[in-house]
């Protein structure tokens, strides 16, 4: 065994342990955001996308490293904005009509 | 280790911290959006430093920068597109489809790894990265295959139905051998391409042969347990490059689908391995069905449920997937506003499988514009029902059955919704029809239960007019 996979290991471990912690006390009405805001981390895969498109020098390290990145990219962008959306809809009061109407379709921000 | 490297490395420290309290803030509904950010600002720190990364190293090709650019920019204008556009009926296609994508990317990316690797004519791989190579490409395929899949079955592309064919166990046993044997013999130093593409293949066409016999009701499960495998995959991909950041987050997110793969089982009373394996999971409970003939149940008009409600204190709105699946969350809300209007204490008790995906229920009401505060948990409002005097049943149907109390049935031992605790019980139902389950609901049998037959949407709006016409405010 060498220390790369132990350190490796390490890190993996300890980090399940710390999402277990921090995600068993998300209240049940933000799981959908919550699966989403996941989802959108996991589109940190696009910075092993970019790595491997820069380490390929062949047709088919370029055609694979193309497809990697717009899956990664599509992930990561699209993760934290319909994130976004959602969370936007949550509120404490009802919202003025017109708030809710445009708000969040056009991405703008409505404080 | 030179500055240079430190200052990147301590950037992936702190994108990982982002991470970890952006889903810390997660915790409540008035800090979630601030985590959301703090989350993306996380990300392009990452992602920023890898390019500083790639630019300081200088080994990307002048193809390499048009390959990442132009893919990075087509995913993106996509991915943005798709979450400005969607309906939040269809969020569970949506999570399922980015789940697809992010583990293929992180199967490509070990793939891509593994043939630039064998390309060269160094000696192999250390066994460590292979078996990472090997896991990366197997988890990221079947989440590949089986999300696009999944999210195929909730658009209604494919048929929501269990999809049985014959021999599927042998085929899955056969798929098992080919990824086995495969890994087995990469283990061995060999650096085949071909076998590792044989192991892709197989894992891709187990992904589909493992989703499809699944039913659209079970879909909550299968969402969360993909979503767990993306997670898996993209650390296996961190390993593969040797990179923290990639197994920090794809551990979170692997922690985050098995706590929701759990909670939704187990809201179902199903095993995981018995959704995988296939039960008694048929089709939806919005389906049509004959009245039951022996059930003796009382049938209310709109003008009795407005009165009933609005001179009620306190009123607890059960909805179902039925109400997201007739849109009416906006009917809903209007009504639960003429109530509140009139002095009745509206709040909504949420079924962790109400939806399609855990917690769609919520986002479904929130988008309604209903205030987050009303909306409560399972458990949290159970014991309320005791102390309401209205309970309003509206497109849910299993989680609401007293039934789930005896053993014997099949949904015996499932949390359900104490609805049979109100004083009084109205449910919205088009037919007698039976639920997802295929049981009668005890519930509308209860003399103090009053079915008012109609469709979710127009239903609701009927009894709005009935409450604005029968009942004054104040």
């Amino acid at each position: 065994m060498t220390g790369e996979l132990m350190s490796d290991l390490t890190i993996f471990v300890l980090s399940l342990l710390v999402g277990l912690e921090v995600i068993s006390k998300v209240p049940a009405t933000l799981h959908t955001p919550l699966m989403s805001a996941a989802n959108s981390i996991h589109g940190i895969v696009l910075v092993g996308a970019m790595l491997i498109a820069a380490s390929a020098h062949s047709a088919t390290g370029y055609v694979l490293a193309f497809i990697a990145a717009a899956f990664a990219a599509m992930n990561v962008v699209g993760g934290y904005a319909v994130t976004e959306r959602m969370l936007q809809m949550f509120r404490r009061r009802p919202a003025t009509a017109a708030s809710t109407s445009d708000g969040h379709r056009n991405g703008t921000e409505t404080p | 280790m030179s500055a240079f490297d430190t200052v990147i490395r301590l950037a992936f420290l702190a994108a990982a911290t982002a991470f970890v309290l952006g889903l810390h803030e997660m915790n409540s509904p008035a800090t979630a959006r601030r985590g959301n950010r703090l989350s993306a600002a996380g990300m392009a720190l990452a992602i920023g430093s890898t390019l500083a990364l790639v630019i300081h190293t200088g080994d990307i090709s002048g193809t390499g920068w048009a390959v990442l650019g132009t893919g990075t920019a087509i995913g993106a204008v996509a991915g943005l597109r798709m979450a400005r556009t969607v309906q939040m009926t269809a969020m569970p296609q949506l999570v399922s489809l980015f789940n697809a994508v992010g583990g293929g990317a992180a199967a490509l990316v070990a793939i891509t790894d593994f043939i630039r690797v064998a390309g060269e004519d160094a000696p192999g791989q250390p066994v460590r990265i292979v078996v990472a190579v090997v896991l990366d490409v197997v988890i990221g395929s079947v989440t590949l295959s089986g999300s696009l899949i999944a999210s195929g079955k909730l658009q209604g592309l494919l048929t929501s139905a269990p999809v049985v064919f014959p021999a599927a166990r042998l085929l899955n046993l056969g798929l098992g051998l080919a990824v086995a044997g495969g890994a087995g013999y990469l283990f061995t130093g060999s650096q085949n391409v071909l076998v590792l593409l044989a192991i892709t293949v197989a894992a891709a066409v187990f992904g589909v042969t493992m989703v499809l016999p699944i039913g659209g009701a079970d879909m909550p499960v299968v969402i969360s347990l993909l979503n767990a495998f993306t997670g898996t995959a993209v650390a296996m991909a961190g390993f593969v490059l040797d990179s923290p950041v990639l197994i920090i987050a794809g551990a979170l997110v692997g922690a985050s689908g098995g706590i929701l793969t759990k909670l939704m089982a187990d809201a179902m009373n199903r095993s995981i391995t018995e959704i995988i394996i296939g039960g008694f999971g048929v089709a939806d409970s919005t389906g049509v069905a004959v009245a039951g003939a022996d059930a003796q149940v009382r049938a209310v008009t709109a003008e009795d449920a407005a009165i009933q409600l609005g001179y009620a204190s306190k009123v607890i709105v059960v909805p179902g997937y039925g109400l997201a699946a007739a849109q009416a969350q906006y009917e809903m809300r209007e009504l639960a506003e003429l109530l509140e209007a009139r002095g009745v204490d509206v709040s909504y008790a949420i079924h962790p499988v109400a939806g399609r995906m855990p917690g769609h229920m919520n986002v479904l009401l929130a988008e309604a514009n209903v205030p987050y505060p009303q909306l409560k948990e399972m458990d949290d409002i159970n014991p309320e029902f005791a102390r309401a005097d209205v309970a309003l049943v509206v497109g849910a149907n299993d989680v609401t059955n007293p039934a789930a109390r005896r053993p014997g049935n099949p949904i015996s031992g499932m949390p359900i919704l104490d609805v049979d605790q109100a004083r009084s019980v109205i449910v919205i139902k088009r037919s007698m029809g039976q639920g997802y389950a295929g049981l009668d609901n005890d519930l509308y049998a209860d003399p103090k239960t009053g079915m008012f037959f109609a469709d979710a949407k127009r239903g609701l709006a009927a009894i709005t007019a009935a409450v604005k016409a029968e009942v004054p405010v104040g």
